[in-house]
């Protein structure tokens, strides 16, 4: 346990903090990536899962590229793109958003293809045109799956943004790869502490944000089983 | 495409030494979640601890793990039981969910039956439990199975030896067939052990083989193996 009490005194160091290599900017610069890839993921995937979801056309496109990615070697993918890209953000980038789009889809996708078709038949049979269908029947009610699929692509990108730093792409995981070259083990395990506590902050509040966007409706007129289970993949 | 016709060998090996890792903490997985996710399913209070741990512990990415491993167990930083270690946990934080759902699949009322025809909960989960959650169990194993064999190929970067080694020493010698030669090998194992699962199941539960699906249905299913 020695070794974990050298990372921890390595982490709370204030020579590692402030500075463009201190944990400080290394953490914003790990969420920062993150989160431009879920959201680029977010505006590719969504409409294509909903367009899916709502005419029932394409389904075996999602199973393909679900099970597709998950067998994809990320850090493969990673190399062969920094080589042909250069070293740098581009590369991760790319990768990163090749992985996090088939979970947002399939979240979407399976959101609307949960909803009870009863359901959609009554919003028909009470005048709704399709638009309101979509907007005002499957978004709400699919937005707990598709929640799920965006929690499973954070999950996915936090951890695969660690091996940015491979092909120079900075993020937490530069205290793991400086260290590996320095042979600085502390080093290395305090960078895979803050991005474990990291991965572990995201998961949470993505669960938490899951519950929560549960419509009022549904958790009023039933026990509250709506398919809340995230769509799993990992690669990294 | 003449790298790959010159290291066949070193292709070879580093196959070898990739399945080496994979396949244990694949069986062992499979073999300890059915247990855990029994447990799970069996008492209410226990399910929400252990399927909220498991969530958790498969939030963990992976690199960092390999590396807390190699402090908690004592090992050597390049030691390949630490990806092992790693493996066999994400297995089972993904194949618990599946047995604790495949588990509750299984009908009330037949659960019921056994029992009122007098199986003792030791054959009623031999009997009647394990066979009935089979498929739920099988799609778990395949998902378990297919990441795992992606996943061994992080630890190259901290100089583990498996397929994974053919992308950092493509990167390091600017050899793009070798990284591709990894990439497409990795996804063949894949598949190569997903279709082995599949031919294992069928002929471990023969009742599954009858046609029971139109295409729309086996989508559906498929997707929710996916969302496992």
């Amino acid at each position: 346990m020695n070794l974990f009490a050298d990372a921890i005194a390595w982490i709370f160091d204030s020579a590692h903090w402030g500075g463009p290599n201190g944990i400080d900017s290394r953490i914003i610069e790990h969420i920062a990536i993150s989160l431009l890839v879920v959201g680029i993921a977010t505006v590719i995937a969504v409409p294509i899962g909903y367009l899916i979801g709502h005419t029932g056309k394409g389904r075996g496109i999602v199973v393909a590229l679900a099970g597709a990615v998950r067998a994809l070697p990320t850090l493969g993918l990673l190399i062969l793109l920094a080589l042909n890209l250069g070293i740098g953000l581009q590369a991760p980038i790319i990768a990163l958003v090749v992985l996090a789009v088939p979970s947002i889809l399939a979240g979407a996708y399976a959101g609307f293809d949960a909803v009870d078709r009863r359901i959609i038949d009554a919003a028909r049979a009470v005048g709704m045109t399709e638009m309101q269908i979509v907007f005002k029947v499957e978004i709400p009610l699919g937005l707990p799956l598709l929640m799920g699929g965006m929690r499973s692509a954070v999950l996915q990108v936090i951890a695969t943004a660690t091996l940015a730093d491979y092909v120079g792409g900075g993020g937490l995981g530069s205290f793991i790869f400086l260290g590996l070259q320095t042979g600085d083990y502390s080093q290395m395990l305090a960078g895979s502490i803050v991005v474990v506590v990291l991965a572990i902050i995201f998961e949470i509040i993505f669960s938490t944000l899951q519950r929560l966007v549960v419509p009022a409706g549904v958790t009023a007129t039933q026990s509250p089983r709506v398919r809340t289970r995230p769509v799993r993949s990992r690669t990294a | 495409m003449n790298w790959i016709t010159n290291n066949l060998e070193l292709i070879g090996d580093r196959t070898l030494q990739h399945l080496a890792i994979a396949l244990p903490p694949i069986l062992l997985s499979f073999v300890l979640a059915i247990p855990l996710g029994w447990l799970a399913n069996r008492f209410a209070s226990t399910r929400g601890l252990v399927l909220t741990i498991a969530g958790l512990l498969y939030a963990i990415p992976s690199l960092p793990l390999f590396i807390a491993l190699a402090a908690i167990l004592g090992t050597a930083q390049r030691d390949p039981i630490n990806v092992g270690v790693a493996l066999t946990l994400y297995g089972l934080a993904l194949m618990v969910r599946s047995a604790a759902d495949g588990f509750s699949s299984v009908d009330s009322d037949v659960a019921q039956s056994a029992t009122a025809m007098g199986f003792s909960t030791a054959g009623r989960f031999w009997k009647v439990d394990l066979p009935l959650a089979g498929p739920v169990l099988l799609a778990g194993l395949r998902v378990v199975a297919v990441s795992t064999i992606s996943l061994t190929t992080v630890g190259a970067v901290l100089g583990i030896q498996s397929l994974g080694s053919l992308f950092t020493d493509g990167f390091a010698r600017n050899i793009q067939a070798e990284i591709w030669a990894g990439i497409i090998i990795t996804m063949g194992l894949a598949l190569i052990l997903d279709f082995v699962i599949v031919q294992l199941g069928r002929v471990v539960m023969p009742w599954t083989r009858v046609a029971t699906t139109r295409a729309k249905k086996r989508d559906r299913t498929a997707v929710r193996a996916v969302l496992s």
